[in-house]
């Protein structure tokens, strides 16, 4: 028995930048993972993942991540996607640093 | 130290150049990430988790003062003005953007640096004794024998795409600081009738299949080294398993065909080989010799050394630790920590970098070398300058007090970075050190080496720590599992499992028990955690972990 579909983000690393990108509603990719497209369908989620993909020129490595929806949008739902939402523990690099500004 | 000749320079040159055109195709669109990727890491370039991630090679851990002043420069220009040294005796920089990473190139070679084959299905930086040409118990200096390496294997176009990855380690010394056993080829010199050659080990390795290396032949004369080396990759490059990943390196090679028929197998190999060499490796390892040029050394009054051992208590604690017997009457070798109680291991600012250049070239005959445990090493310093070194040291937050010990921590970089990891290694290690600081026992505990991988495949070389300890996902959480009784050394050994894994939270007081037990159980001061364990085996460190109502459930 195939197991029930769990809702997705597509998510991949920018290519210039390098840093963590999520895949929203308008096919457009944000820094921030709660503006990400909440994927509820399978069927859609391939679809989605096929089309993240087609997009080599924007990003590398686009793939589809456990989430689970929030009060502000998508959220992490296992530690790994946490820490890539976020940044490193041990200095205050990368996203965290970045939200500081915002 | 060994200077960039012409010919080299115009290799680096054109590689940076071949690199620049590529990195504008990707970003043109004329490249595929699959395209691209393969071309990337044999640049060294990585994609990690948060950043792109630039691993330069610093071969066989040296440096002098203009290279690390450069790496400084790197770090400050284009990163976030730090550099992670790893146990490879590679600096990484996680922060580069694709576009600059030419450019990072190119400042390299402007002081003989590059990223080359620090990834990929090739033989990849050759790692060394961090005290080489100093140590005082080496029959001879093997950096001459690993730069030969260097140069034959960078761009071999017969081992470009081996089965996988290929680590060559060397060292000069009976005591193995290189940790040879635990390498693809292990090189260890060694003297026969007053010849001098190399005990070769293959097959062994981390990872997740850890394995202790075999002797392939117990003497080698050093004039057959490069077609001795070139028959023993050939044979893997035939042999190797290039159907699993898992099964690909040299280890399982190995023990799926045994050592006699690999020894069979590369002695052909080598008797063909030897002749096609003609003399030209040796009119090569000739002209590296002269390069390697042994420092003059100084005559100097170690009167400095004594008053401030005498007088000051940091300065004793710190002699006491850091430094390393020297080869020439007067000197020391003097090892940075870079496990400042807190920090990240391996991790150096640009400042740092900085204060090291000029240290080096004050103090050190402008000699650097990067040791796989993550530290800096100034492999030349007379004892009398090591008052006013200390000095500098502390005004820049590296005089730790702390090599070998509990605290001198190697971990990997874990899921903080890493793509491949499965848990976090800096912040664990940031907590045992910060622990075993507030209790004021690392210096009572004595010789310790605990290392951490953030996942199987051993970057943090946790098989080989007297504790080691992997971070896994454990449903969804980390989890920490324990080794116990792990050696780097010539009697090196892969530590044993002791049972059920840690959550996050568990892990440090986990290790606060196992020492406690250690200091309850050892016979007197001088028996160090290794030899206690060897001693009573896992028993006893098993009931401090598990036993009288720390019966937990199996994780």
């Amino acid at each position: 028995m195939s197991r029930p579909f769990t809702p997705k983000v597509i998510t991949a690393n920018d290519l210039l930048r390098g840093d963590v990108v999520w895949l929203t509603e308008s096919g457009d990719w944000t820094r921030d993972m709660a503006r990400a497209e909440l994927i509820e369908d399978e069927a859609h989620a391939q679809i989605r993942l096929i089309e993240a993909d087609a997009q080599q020129d924007r990003v590398v490595g686009a793939y589809l991540a456990e989430a689970r929806p929030g009060a502000n949008g998508p959220e992490p739902a296992h530690f790994r996607e946490a820490f890539r939402s976020r940044g490193p523990s041990n200095y205050r690099h990368g996203k965290q640093a970045e939200s500081d500004h915002v | 130290m060994y200077d960039y000749t012409e010919f080299d320079d115009a290799f680096l040159r054109e590689r940076v150049a071949q690199f620049r055109a590529q990195v504008e195709r990707r970003i043109s669109g004329a490249l595929t990430e699959d395209e691209f990727r393969p071309l990337r890491l044999m640049n060294g370039l990585y994609l990690q988790l948060h950043a792109y991630m630039l691993r330069v090679a610093i071969p066989y851990g040296t440096l002098d003062g203009a290279k690390m002043r450069q790496l400084a420069y790197i770090a400050e220009r284009w990163d976030k003005g730090y550099g992670h040294f790893t146990t490879r005796q590679n600096i990484q920089y996680n922060w580069p953007e694709l576009r600059d990473v030419p450019d990072m190139l190119e400042a390299l070679a402007d002081v003989g640096m590059h990223a080359i084959q620090t990834s990929g299905n090739t033989i990849r930086n050759v790692t060394a004794d961090h005290f080489a040409g100093a140590a005082a118990d080496e029959i001879e200096d093997p950096r001459p024998y690993a730069e030969l390496i260097r140069q034959w294997s960078t761009d071999h176009p017969e081992f470009q795409f081996l089965p996988r990855k290929f680590k060559i380690a060397i060292t000069g010394s009976p005591n193995d600081r290189a940790v040879t056993r635990a390498h693809d080829i292990g090189l260890r010199m060694v003297r026969k009738d007053g010849e001098t050659g190399f005990e070769v080990i293959v097959g062994g390795g981390l990872g997740r299949t850890p394995t202790i290396g075999q002797v392939l032949r117990d003497f080698l004369p050093v004039a057959d080294l490069l077609p001795y080396l070139e028959a023993v990759v050939a044979t893997y490059n035939r042999l190797g398993r290039r159907d699993n990943k898992y099964k690909a390196r040299i280890k399982i090679t190995v023990h799926e065909n045994g050592i006699e028929t690999v020894r069979e197998l590369v002695e052909q190999e080598f008797a063909a080989r030897r002749a096609a060499f003609a003399g030209a490796d040796q009119t090569l390892l000739a002209e590296i010799r002269a390069r390697f040029r042994r420092p003059e050394f100084i005559a100097a009054p170690a009167d400095a050394f004594e008053a401030a051992y005498q007088a000051d208590p940091l300065f004793r604690s710190w002699a006491d630790t850091n430094l390393a017997p020297h080869a020439a009457p007067g000197y020391a070798i003097v090892t940075v920590s870079l496990k400042a109680h807190g920090a990240t291991p391996g991790d150096a600012t640009a400042q740092q970098m900085r204060v090291l250049a000029d240290l080096a070239e004050a103090f050190g005959h402008d000699e650097l070398r990067v040791s796989h445990e993550q530290n800096v090493v100034l492999p030349h310093v007379h004892k009398a300058h090591l008052p006013a070194l200390h000095a500098r040291l502390r005004e820049a937050g590296l005089a730790t007090a702390n090599i070998g010990l509990i605290s001198d921590i190697i971990a990997c970089p874990g899921m903080d970075y890493c793509a491949l990891a499965t848990a976090r290694s800096i912040p664990v290690a940031q907590q045992i050190a910060t622990r075993f600081e507030e209790l004021k026992l690392e210096h009572e505990i004595g010789p310790l080496k605990l290392k951490i991988s953030g996942c199987i495949n051993a970057c943090g070389h946790h098989h080989v720590g007297h504790i080691g300890i992997l971070g896994l996902d454990r449903a969804g959480v980390e989890n920490y599992q324990i080794t116990l009784g792990g050696d780097g050394t010539e009697a090196a050994a892969i530590g044993t499992r002791t049972g059920p894994g840690f959550p996050a939270d568990e892990i440090v007081p986990a290790v606060e028990r196992l020492i406690l037990a250690y200091l309850d159980l050892r016979e007197e001061p001088g028996e160090t955690f290794l030899t206690a364990y060897r001693r009573l085996g896992m028993e006893p460190f098993k009931q401090a972990l598990y036993g009288e109502g720390r019966q937990r459930h199996a994780a």
